[in-house]
C-alpha cells in the first residue's frame, strides 16, 4: 500500500474537520436537535456498512435488523456482568458469524433469492431468539440500565461511523476491493482470473453484518427495555435499503446523501402531519424514485459534469447539511 | 390425518395470498411489496360489502376482482411502466420496483388508515363447522381451499392451453424473444400485473371470511407470499401452488408434533433447503 | 416575482411561528403533547384504547372552559405525533415535544416497551409520567427509578393470580374440573401472565394437561385448539395478544371447544370481540374489566361514540380517560403549571375519575380491575384487586 496522494490527504483533512464539528453537536442542543442527530448517525452507519457490500456486489440485503438486533441482544443478555466494551465485541462477533453462516449459505445463489432469504432471516432470528429466552429465561423482556446518555451514545455512534469509513477506505484500496469490483462487473470474468468470488462476498458480508451488529449494541442503552419486537424491526432493513439507494451505493460516501435529507424530510413530514404520515412518506417515495432515478449521487454526477470545476464543492456538502 | 387437513387448508390460504405475486413478479417483473397491502384493502371491501350493502363476500369477488384489476392495470400503466422504460437491465428494474413498490405500500396503508381507521375488522361468515374424517373445520376456510383450487386450476388452463395464456408465459421466459414473435410484451405485462392484482383481491375477499384484518397487517402477507413465489420457483404457477401446500403442511406439522413457536423456523428451513437443492424453483428450469 | 412573493411568505411563516411558539402560551393555553402508533403493530390497539380517551378529553376540557389553574381557565392545546410503533421515533417525539414544541405536559405513549424506552427521558425533563398501557412485574423498581412516574393499570403478576382466584372458586363450587389448558403468546406480557399464572393453578390444585406458547402474529390456531381439545379440559387459558385472541376464539367456535371456562388475553375487552365472535362471546373471560353497569362509565362510552365515532374497550379506554382526569385534577390542586407541583400533588392527593376514586400508594394504583366476563354483551368486570362492583362468573354454555 502506498501513502496517501494529495487528493486522498485533503479528503482525509475534510472529514477530520466535519468529524470534528458534528463532535460538537452535544454541546449546541442535548434536546430534540440531537435526537434527531443520533437518528441520523445510525442511519449512516448502518447505510455505509450496508453499501460495503451491497454497493459492489449488488445484492441487496434485507437482513439489516438481524444483526441489529443481536447487537442489542447480546448488551441486553449481559449488561449485568459483563463491561459494555467487551459486549460491543461480542456483538460484533456474533453478527459477524451469523452474516458468515447466512453468506456461505445463500451467497452462490442468484441476487433475488438471496432478498427474500435475507427478508425473513430477521423474523427467524427473532422467533429464535424469542423462542430459547421463554424456554429458559422465562422473560422475553431484558431491561438495559445505565448512565449513558443521548450524547455519549451520539459519540459513541460518531466514533463507529468514522471506523466504518476508515474500513471501506482500506477494503477500497486493498486486493479485496479490486477483486469486489471486479465481481461487481462481471462474475464470469471475476472466476476466470482466478478470483474467489463466493469466498470474497462472505468476508464482506461478514465485515457489513458486524459493523450493524455494534450500531445495534451501542444503542441497546437508548432504549433501556429490549424486547424482540423492537430489536428485530424489520421497517429497519427497509429503511437502510432505501435510504442508501436514494443516496446513491456508487461510492463509500453517497449513502449519507440519501440519510441526512431523507431523514429530516420525513422527520418534518411526520412532525407536521402526523394523521397522515404514511400517506405523504408514500407519496414523497414515488417522487423520489421518478425524479432522482440514481439516487442523490446521480444529480450530482450530473451537476459535476455540467460543472467541472466545483468538484470539491459537492464532497463538501452532507456534513454541511447538518 | 388431522395434520394433513389442517395443513392442506393453510396451504389453500397461502396459495391465495401467493398466486398473484408470482404473476405480477414473473411475468411483469415487478417485485410488488404492496402485495399485501391490495389483500387487506380487499379484505376491507368485502367486509364493508357484507355489512353495508349485505353482499355475499364470495359474490363479492365478482365486484372486488375486476375493480383490483383495473386498480393494477392504472398501477402497472402510470407507475410502473416508467421505471420498466427506463431500467437499462432487470437489476435496474428490480431496485426500482422495490422503491417504488415499498412507496405505493405506504399509499395505500395512508388511505386506509385515512378510510377505516387503525382497528381490527372482522366479522362472520360461513363460520360454522364442517366435519371431516371426524374434526370439526371452519367452512369458510374449507370455501376458501376449494376456491384456491378453482383458481390454481383456471390459472394453469389459461397459461398452459390458450393461445393467449402461451403468450404470457413467453414473456416470463424471456421478454427481448417474445417480442421477436409479435407479441405485444409492454400489454402483456399489464395484463399480468392486473391478474395479479385481480387474484390476490380475490384472496383477499375470501381470507376477510376468517382473518381478523387491520390497516398496517399487509407486510405479514406480503412476506409469506415472496417466500411462497421464490420457492415455488418465480412466475410458476404450478410451483407456487405446492410450495404453498408443503409450507401449510410444514408449519402444521411443526405446530403439532413438535412446537408451535418455531412455525417460521420450520419455515426458512424449508426455504433453504429448496434453494440449496432446487435453487431455480420446484420447478424451475435449470437455466432459469 | 414569483420568488419574492414566495421569499415574502416564507418570511411571514417564519415570524408567524415565532411570535406563536414564544410568549404565546401565556395567553391561557395548556400545550399537551401526545406521542403514540397511529400506524406499525400497536396501531390497532392504540386506535381504540389510547387516541379516542385523549381525543374525547381535550374536547371535554376545552368544553367546560379549561382546566382551572390558580383560577385562571386555560384551554388545552393537543399537539399530536405518530411514533409508528418505533422506541426512535417516540424517543424523537419526545425530545421534540420537550425542547421544541416545549409542551407543559406530556401524554406518555403507548404499550409497554416504549412507555419504558422513554421513561428516562420523560423523567430528564421533569414531566409527569402517567403511563397507562403498560403492564408489567417490577413496576415498584420503576418508581423508585423515576419518581416522576406514575402507573395505573395494574400488574400482570394480580392479573393471572386473580383469574386463578376466579377458577377456584368455580371449582369449588362444582362448575368446573381441575383440568386446564394454558397457552401463551411468546412475548413480554403473555410471558408474564403465564409465568404467574401456572404455578399458581398448580398451587391451587388445578392440573394443566396442555400447555404450550406461540410467536407474535401467528395467524393459524388450529393445532393448539385441537392438541387442547384433544387433552380435554374444563378450562382453556390463553394469555394472548388481539390477533391471537380473535383467532383463538373463532377457531375454539369452530371446533366447538367444549370448555366450561375460557379465557383470552388483550383485546377480549375491545367492543369488536363482541361484534366478532357474536354469541359465542357470551361467557368469555379476558383480562381486564371494568364496572361496565356504572353511570360513570356508560355515560363515557356514550360519549366517546358521539365525539370520537370509537367505542371504548371495557378495560384501558376508561383507565386512559381517568388518567387525563387526574392530570387535570393534579394541575388545579397545583395551582400553576409547575411539573414538580403537579408530580407533588399526583403523589399525595386523591382524584375523583370515571373509575371511581383513585389514589396513588408509592405511585401507583393499587386497586383495579383484573379480570371480566363477556354477559350479554357487555364485558362486566368479574375480579379485582378491591375496586367493587365485580359481577358473578357464569359458566361458559356452548358456543351458539
Amino acid at each position: 500500500m502506498s501513502l496517501m496522494n494529495e487528493k486522498e490527504q485533503r479528503i482525509a483533512a475534510i472529514a477530520l474537520m466535519l468529524f470534528g464539528a458534528a463532535a460538537m453537536i452535544p454541546f449546541a442542543d442535548d434536546g430534540y436537535y440531537l435526537s434527531l442527530c443520533v437518528n441520523i448517525v445510525m442511519y449512516a452507519v448502518l447505510c455505509t456498512a450496508w453499501t460495503l457490500f451491497s454497493g459492489p456486489t449488488h445484492y441487496i440485503s434485507l437482513a439489516t435488523a438481524a444483526f441489529f438486533g443481536i447487537g442489542t441482544y447480546s448488551v441486553g443478555l449481559g449488561i449485568d456482568t459483563l463491561p459494555f466494551p467487551l459486549l460491543v465485541a461480542i456483538a460484533a462477533v456474533a453478527s459477524g458469524v451469523l452474516a458468515g453462516l447466512v453468506g456461505v449459505a445463500t451467497l452462490r445463489l442468484s441476487g433475488v433469492y438471496f432478498v427474500i432469504f435475507t427478508l425473513g432471516l430477521a423474523e427467524l432470528v427473532r422467533q429464535v431468539v424469542t423462542w430459547l429466552q421463554v424456554k429458559f429465561l422465562g422473560s422475553v423482556g431484558l431491561y438495559v440500565f445505565t448512565d449513558m446518555t443521548e450524547k455519549h451514545i451520539f459519540w459513541m455512534l460518531l466514533a463507529l461511523a468514522a471506523v466504518v469509513y476508515i474500513t471501506g477506505w482500506l477494503v477500497n484500496r486493498s486486493r479485496l476491493g479490486f477483486a469486489l469490483r471486479i465481481i461487481g462487473n462481471d462474475e464470469t470474468v471475476a472466476r476466470h482470473v482466478g478470483i474467489d468470488v463466493a469466498r470474497a462476498k462472505v468476508i464482506l458480508f461478514m465485515i457489513s453484518g458486524a459493523f450493524i451488529g455494534i450500531t445495534g449494541a451501542i444503542l441497546a442503552p437508548r432504549f433501556a427495555y429490549v424486547e424482540p419486537p423492537s430489536a428485530f424491526n424489520p421497517v429497519i432493513s427497509f429503511q437502510v435499503v432505501i435510504m442508501a439507494l436514494l443516496g446513491g451505493t456508487g461510492r463509500l460516501w453517497a449513502p449519507l446523501l440519501g440519510v441526512i435529507p431523507f431523514t429530516i424530510l420525513f422527520d418534518r413530514i411526520s412532525a407536521s402531519f402526523p394523521n397522515h404520515t404514511s400517506l405523504l412518506i408514500g407519496v414523497a417515495f414515488m417522487a423520489i424514485v421518478y425524479f432522482l432515478p440514481r439516487g442523490v449521487m446521480g444529480l450530482i454526477d450530473d451537476f459535476r459534469a455540467r460543472h467541472a470545476k466545483s468538484r470539491h464543492a459537492a464532497a463538501g456538502v452532507p456534513e454541511a447539511a447538518e | 390425518m388431522d395434520i394433513l387437513v389442517t395443513g392442506t387448508v393453510l396451504g389453500g390460504t397461502y396459495a391465495l395470498i401467493a398466486l398473484g405475486l408470482t404473476l405480477q413478479y414473473g411475468v411483469a417483473r415487478i417485485m410488488n411489496l404492496a402485495n399485501g397491502e391490495n389483500l387487506v384493502l380487499a379484505c376491507f371491501c368485502a367486509f364493508w360489502l357484507y355489512t353495508a350493502a349485505s353482499i355475499n363476500p364470495i359474490l363479492g369477488i365478482l365486484i372486488i376482482a375486476p375493480a383490483a384489476f383495473a386498480l393494477n392495470w392504472a398501477i402497472y400503466v402510470f407507475a410502473m411502466k416508467p421505471l420498466v422504460d427506463r431500467a437499462k437491465n432487470r437489476g435496474q428494474l428490480e431496485i426500482d420496483s422495490i422503491l417504488a413498490t415499498f412507496g405505493l405500500m405506504f399509499i395505500m396503508q395512508g388511505v386506509m388508515l385515512l378510510v377505516f381507521g387503525g382497528q381490527y375488522f372482522s366479522y362472520n361468515f360461513l363460520s360454522e363447522p364442517v366435519r371431516i374424517l371426524g374434526e370439526n373445520y371452519g367452512l369458510n376456510r374449507i370455501v376458501s381451499l376449494g376456491a384456491a383450487t378453482l383458481i390454481a386450476i383456471a390459472l394453469y388452463v389459461f397459461l398452459y392451453r390458450t393461445r393467449f395464456g402461451t403468450a404470457v408465459r413467453a414473456v416470463s421466459v424471456s421478454p427481448q424473444s417474445a417480442s421477436l414473435v409479435a407479441i405485444d410484451v409492454p400489454r402483456m405485462s399489464a395484463f399480468a400485473f392486473a391478474l395479479g392484482g385481480g387474484l390476490t383481491a380475490a384472496g383477499g375477499s375470501l381470507l376477510s371470511t376468517y382473518y381478523t384484518f387491520n390497516s398496517s397487517m399487509g407486510v405479514i402477507f406480503t412476506m409469506k407470499a415472496l417466500i411462497i413465489v421464490i420457492m415455488g420457483g418465480v412466475g410458476d404457477v404450478r410451483g407456487a401452488v405446492l410450495a404453498a401446500l408443503l409450507l401449510g403442511l410444514a408449519e402444521t406439522a411443526v405446530a403439532s408434533l413438535i412446537d408451535p413457536g418455531l412455525t417460521l423456523a420450520a419455515t426458512y428451513t424449508l426455504f433453504i433447503l429448496v434453494l440449496l437443492f432446487r435453487p431455480q424453483g420446484i420447478f424451475g428450469r435449470q437455466t432459469a | 416575482m414569483e420568488r419574492r412573493t414566495l421569499i415574502k411568505t416564507f418570511a411571514a411563516s417564519l415570524l408567524a411561528s415565532a411570535v406563536l411558539a414564544g410568549p404565546a402560551m401565556a395567553e391561557g393555553t395548556i400545550k399537551i403533547g401526545a406521542s403514540a402508533p397511529k400506524t406499525g403493530p400497536l396501531a390497532g390497539g392504540a386506535a381504540v384504547t389510547y387516541w379516542p380517551a385523549v381525543q374525547l378529553w381535550v374536547n371535554d376540557v376545552n368544553e367546560r372552559g379549561g382546566i382551572d389553574v390558580g383560577g385562571e381557565k386555560m384551554k388545552v392545546e393537543l399537539i399530536e405525533y405518530d411514533d409508528r410503533t418505533s422506541n426512535e421515533e417516540a424517543i424523537k417525539n419526545i425530545q421534540r415535544m420537550a425542547t421544541v414544541d416545549k409542551v407543559d405536559f406530556i401524554i406518555p405513549p403507548y404499550g409497554t416497551g416504549i412507555n419504558l424506552a422513554t421513561a428516562p427521558l420523560i423523567a430528564k425533563y421533569g414531566y409527569p409520567h402517567i403511563a397507562v398501557t403498560a403492564v408489567a412485574d417490577g413496576i415498584e423498581g420503576f418508581t423508585e427509578r423515576w419518581p416522576n412516574s406514575f402507573w395505573t393499570l395494574g400488574t400482570s403478576e394480580a392479573m393471572a393470580s386473580s383469574l386463578v382466584d376466579v377458577l377456584t372458586k368455580m371449582r369449588e363450587a362444582g362448575q368446573i374440573n381441575e383440568k386446564v389448558a394454558v397457552v401463551n403468546v411468546a412475548d413480554a406480557f403473555g410471558i408474564e401472565l403465564a409465568n404467574t399464572g401456572k404455578p399458581k393453578l398448580k398451587e391451587a390444585g388445578f392440573d394443566i394437561v396442555y400447555e404450550t406458547s406461540y410467536p407474535l402474529q401467528q395467524q393459524d390456531f388450529a393445532p393448539i385448539i385441537s392438541g387442547a381439545k384433544d387433552a380435554g379440559p374444563d378450562t382453556f387459558i390463553a394469555f394472548s395478544y388481539p390477533g391471537d385472541t380473535f383467532g383463538l376464539t373463532k377457531q375454539a367456535t369452530i371446533t366447538d371447544l367444549p370448555v366450561k371456562a375460557y379465557y383470552v388475553g388483550v383485546a377480549t375487552a375491545f367492543p369488536a370481540f363482541a361484534q366478532a365472535n357474536g354469541a359465542a362471546a357470551n361467557g368469555v373471560m379476558g383480562v381486564g374489566g371494568v364496572n361496565a353497569a356504572s353511570e360513570a362509565y356508560q355515560d363515557f362510552a356514550k360519549r366517546e361514540v358521539e365525539v370520537t365515532g370509537v367505542a371504548p374497550d371495557y378495560w384501558a379506554s376508561p383507565v386512559q380517560y381517568a388518567s387525563l382526569e387526574v392530570l387535570e385534577q393534579a394541575i388545579t390542586k397545583a395551582g400553576s403549571l409547575d411539573k414538580a407541583a403537579v408530580i407533588e400533588a399526583l403523589g399525595s392527593e386523591t382524584f375523583e375519575t370515571i373509575m371511581g376514586e383513585w389514589k396513588f400508594e408509592d405511585n401507583i394504583i393499587k386497586k383495579f380491575w383484573t379480570v371480566g366476563q363477556w354477559q350479554d354483551g357487555v364485558f362486566h368486570g368479574i375480579a379485582s384487586t378491591g375496586v367493587g362492583g365485580e359481577f358473578e362468573p357464569i359458566v361458559k354454555s356452548g358456543w351458539n
